[in-house]
């Protein structure tokens, strides 16, 4: 087990490395030059001299990158073209509410959608079986900007106008703010993020019930005479949400910096619209800063998947690097 | 002792069983009755589709949810158990009866250790404490004989051989004492040697405890060891009961006797025997023929079997369900051919070409390294598949290769095909050497050497028409236009006995035995030199398997071609081939013409694998001790002997130290590698003393 969390880790290395080769190299190929978009179109050529001068952008391309991820491993992450500020800060202040949302949106999506599909797979072709797929499959149709936007109507301004309590609308909250002080703005997105992972686990953990209730060793059990409860929990489950952890660990990923759209709506100060705020004026050290994190989040995210999955399966533990 | 007088245990009366399938119901056991008496193993007898493990599902009540009792009754110790709500059926479940299955692998858990699997038997069923359940689970190892019990418990089931497996289902399943134990194939995918403890172990258990057992198998060789009486069951239908001596000395319903006569015997040898198969395929779902079920295939129907035959009760109490069994009885016994029918043997053995000659070659798979063992330098180590063998193959004649899983013959097949590279040793095709690599051959050599294995689902293109699959070797090996080749394609499905529209068809659409011929058709169309067929019947079912091992034979008249034959069964192998190579982890231990090698002395393993074949026993003038444990790993295969870990007849230190050397003797053409000299091993062994099936 050891020998295969080191290779494991190892290949987390190696992927992050690539990738920041990608990430570097990307902002090289970007039309545009660096120095130009910083001082703007009118700054003459001595100052963009200068500039170049100053950034380093006269060295050959290698000592460039090499220079850049020195920089970036020691926590000099740079300034923001834009902002004029530290990116490590701004970057961080981010990520944790990123981290917030998705940890909260897991915490509400994980046991709902895995409990929903053991269900239907449990009841196959029965009543609730159908309720569950027909009720997930019509959630995971509708876009995000739909339900943000529905669940906004509902629970705040309808609460509000009934004199209810309600959530806010708004879902902006102060960079000071803890977990506590946060939590009400955070559930609406939530919700919302929930509904769109619901379905997909759901279906996946339905999937892989089914499968594994067709396996001979669950005959072994039933025939064994043991209660319906032990076998579902004792061996179906175990090895039936081996695909789903899988997934749970990308939708991580995803959460951190894919949740743009939801973050919009609800005006939500997170990763994926710093990133969209960094495209939009160009600022190219922001980009890859969010790029690189996001990056690090989903191979920390997989490398989590993986080792559970190899805790859950003798399989891989005793067989690899033994 | 079993009491025809008593209750019986398990009481099945005119069972009728039916499957959905694309929304229609078929039956699949139609009327069907039998009796079990406590401490009594019954067999049934049936190939696939036979609906022998719908039958035992049934009796369990476990079919899910295509699956549905039509009617009739189970009585398991007078209680009905068609009657029973699933709940009900859940307590009778581990308590009164239990099932050892096929798989062993796919049985068990694959994510939970094993002694907890026995353990929670009986934490949940029994009520016991964790502690004691374990200790309990420590002891049912112990009584299936599993050594250091203590330590296979920790254990997950991928660490355990195939046959440890399956002897922890067997603890499991006997661990609650049931009086009702449905065996569905248990040893099936076990080597001959496991097989044998396996089924020894299962006797005893089941003597001792005095369960009624109901054996399901399509090998008849074990019903005859393991039984006391037996059902034949075809398209869902007993069609025979009996005795077991009675059942095998004079079967009457003719499908029995076809499946007895297309088994071939240990000894029989294809110049002696014609192997007669039965014709035709077994019905498949909703197309179950009309009055008997078995007369598309039957040689002996007339009008009368357009009405539906009844159960006739015999006197001694068999049953057969056939018009016409008194006629069928008369015409039974097998083919011998006249003496000298081959000519292509008259020719002096030593006048015949060798055509393929294997020197001292030996195949290693190189392992890959842990983390561990790079960084203590330990050396490189490499899995030892095939060592030094030597091997010639005359033209015309065929070498049939014995062994275990994981002796490497399937690793020696592969080497000669070019598939795998040898580590060591010269291969020879008439004189000339071939290289290792396949793709380095020529056209010509590829076309000379060609293979059919075990598994025609996986060797045809599922997405190509039986004719396309037979064009292909012709046009690239032979270098023949489309038009040419098309034109042979008639021929080919002819010379194995396929009618000529199945060369519109697809895969898909033929049984498991057409596409093992489709497999040999293609095969065969270039000509080829040699043919090696890997495990080529062992997929298929027994009446199957006889139309395919009389075809090989037929094409080998034919064209003259020389057979490479590979197989774990003795006497499958011995029926085909000329000369018979047996070998152990990787290298050669005795070869010998096929007459020689059933004369004593044989080889310590030989013998063992001679024994092990059911109903078969070495006569043993000096009592050997009972062949011990598994095959080793070739990676820490024993230095000396390659046997000495499990050999039964072990001399002493000298068998671990020393490499044995040949032993042979004038005027038989064995040779076998060991340090008991000829005589002494000679005074030994006796005759090999087969298929003895009538036990009290
Ligand atoms: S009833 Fe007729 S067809 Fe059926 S087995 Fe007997 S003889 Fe053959
Ligand atoms: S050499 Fe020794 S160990 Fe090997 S087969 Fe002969 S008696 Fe057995």
């Amino acid at each position: 087990m050891l020998g295969y969390s080191l290779r494991r880790l190892g290949f987390l290395l190696l992927t992050v490395l690539l990738t920041s080769v990608i990430i570097f190299s990307v902002t090289q190929w970007l039309p545009g030059d660096v120095c130009r978009i910083i001082l703007g179109r009118e700054a003459g050529e001595k100052a963009l001299d200068a500039c170049r001068q100053d950034l380093g952008l006269e060295a050959p391309l290698p000592v460039q990158y090499l220079r850049w991820l020195a920089d970036f491993s020691g926590g000099d992450w740079g300034q923001s073209f834009s902002t004029r500020t530290d990116i490590f800060p701004l970057v961080m202040q981010r990520l944790l509410n990123s981290l917030r949302l998705a940890v909260l949106t897991l915490l509400i999506s994980v046991p709902l959608a895995v409990g929903l599909g053991v269900l239907a797979g449990l009841n196959e072709g029965k009543l609730v079986d159908n309720l569950i797929s027909i009720g997930s499959l019509s959630v995971v149709g509708l876009p995000e900007f739909v339900t943000g936007i529905l669940l906004i109507q509902l629970f705040s301004f309808e609460l509000r106008r009934w004199g209810l309590p309600s959530l806010p609308a708004n879902s902006s909250i102060r960079p000071e703010a803890g977990f506590v002080e946060s939590l009400p703005s955070l559930i609406l997105p939530a919700i919302t993020a929930t509904l769109v992972l619901l379905a997909y686990i759901a279906r996946l953990t339905r999937s892989g019930v089914l499968e594994e209730m067709k396996q001979s060793y669950v005959r072994t059990a039933d025939l064994k005479g043991l209660p319906r409860h032990i076998v579902v929990v004792r061996h179906i489950l175990p090895n039936a949400l081996l695909p789903t952890i899988t997934v749970i660990a990308i939708s991580f990923g995803w959460l951190i910096s894919g949740l743009v759209v939801i973050e919009n709506v609800f005006n939500y100060p997170g990763l994926g619209r710093l990133l969209v705020f960094a495209i939009d004026r160009r600022d190219l050290p922001l980009m890859q800063a969010v790029a690189l994190v996001t990056v690090v989040g989903f191979a920390l995210a997989n490398l989590v998947a993986d080792l559970v999955y190899a805790l859950l399966n003798p399989r891989i533990r005793y067989t690899e690097g033994n | 002792m079993i009491n025809e007088k008593t209750a019986p245990a398990l009481n099945i009366k005119d069972l009728c069983v039916a499957y959905q399938q694309e929304g229609e119901w078929w039956e699949a056991v139609h009327e069907v009755s039998l009796q079990i008496q406590p401490g009594e193993i019954y067999g049934l007898v049936g190939e696939s589709g036979s609906g022998k493990t719908t039958l035992a599902l049934a009796v369990l009540r476990y079919l899910g949810k295509n699956g549905m009792i039509r009617q009739g009754k189970i009585e398991l110790s007078g209680v009905d158990l068609v009657q029973l709500q699933p709940a009900e059926m859940r307590k009778l479940w581990g308590h009164q009866m239990a099932l050892i299955p096929q798989n062993p692998q796919s049985s068990l858990n694959p994510a939970m250790r094993v002694g907890d699997q026995i353990a929670e038997v009986y934490r949940h069923t029994q009520d016991m404490e964790t502690g004691e359940a374990r200790h309990k689970a420590v002891e049912m190892l112990r009584e299936v004989n599993i050594p250091d019990p203590g330590r296979v418990t920790l254990s997950y089931p991928h660490q355990l051989s195939g046959g440890m497996q399956q002897r922890v289902l067997i603890a499991m399943a006997l661990s609650s004492n049931p009086s009702l134990l449905i065996l569905d194939e248990p040893t099936t995918n076990l080597d001959v040697t496991t097989q044998a403890t396996i089924l020894d172990l299962l006797r005893s258990l089941i003597e001792q405890r005095q369960t009624a057992a109901l054996y399901i198998t399509h090998n008849l060789a074990v019903v005859a060891q393991m039984c006391r009486r037996a059902g034949v069951l075809y398209a869902g239908r007993l069609v025979e009961e009996a005795f077991i001596n009675e059942l095998f000395a004079r079967p009457l319903h003719p499908y029995t006797q076809g499946l007895l006569e297309s088994m071939p015997r240990l000894g029989d040898h294809k110049d002696s025997v014609r192997l007669r198969a039965i014709e035709g395929r077994a019905p498949v779902f909703g197309d179950i023929p009309s009055g008997c079920v078995f007369r598309p295939r039957c040689p002996i129907a007339n009008e009368i079997c357009e009405t539906n035959p009844p159960l006739s009760v015999l006197p001694e109490g068999r049953k057969v369900r056939c018009h016409r069994w008194e006629v069928s009885l008369n015409e039974a016994g097998r083919s011998h051919l006249p003496d000298g029918r081959s000519d292509r043997n008259t020719t002096e053995k030593h006048q015949l070409q060798p055509l393929l000659s294997l020197e001292g070659v030996s195949v290693h798979y190189p392992l890959k390294r842990s983390l561990r063992e790079v960084v203590r330098r330990e050396p490189k180590r490499a899995v030892r598949a095939v060592e030094g063998m030597d091997l010639k193959i005359l033209s015309g004649q065929t070498l049939g290769l014995v062994g275990e899983s994981g002796s490497g013959k399937s690793t020696l097949a592969r080497a000669t095909l070019g598939v795998v590279d040898k580590t060591a040793g010269t291969i020879e095709l008439l004189g000339i050497q071939l290289p290792d690599k396949l793709s380095r051959r020529t056209l010509d050599t590829l076309r000379k050497v060609q293979s059919v294995f075990q598994n025609p689902e996986e060797a045809l293109n599922p997405y190509l028409t039986v004719g396309e699959i037979l064009q292909r070797p012709m046009m690239t090996l032979l270098g023949w236009s489309r038009q040419e080749a098309i034109g042979r394609v008639p021929d080919l499905l002819r010379a194995v006995r396929l009618p000529a529209m199945y060369a519109e068809r697809l895969p898909t659409q033929l049984s498991g035995g057409e596409k093992q011929r489709v497999a040999i058709a293609r095969a065969s169309a270039a000509k080829p030199n040699l043919l090696i067929c890997d495990e080529p019947v062992s997929a298929l079912d027994v009446s199957v398997q006889a139309s395919i091992l009389n075809l090989l034979e037929d094409l080998q008249a034919e064209h003259g071609n020389s057979l490479l034959f590979i197989s774990h069964d003795m006497a499958v192998v011995g029926f085909l081939a000329d000369t018979i190579a047996v070998i152990y982890l990787g290298e050669l231990v005795e070869i010998a013409e096929t007459g020689d090698l059933f004369k004593s002395p044989y080889h310590p393993y030989t013998e063992a694998l001679l024994s092990a074949i059911p109903g078969t026993k070495v006569e043993s003038r000096r009592v050997a001790a009972p062949l011990v444990g598994e095959i080793p790993s070739p990676i820490e295969k024993p230095g000396g002997c390659p046997f000495h870990s499990r050999c039964p007849r072990l001399v002493g230190e000298i068998c671990k130290r020393q490499p044995p050397p040949w032993q042979s003797q004038q005027g038989s053409s064995k040779r076998y590698l060991c340090h008991i000299p000829w005589e002494e091993l000679q005074a030994q062994q006796g005759d090999i003393q087969g298929f003895e099936i009538s036990r009290g």
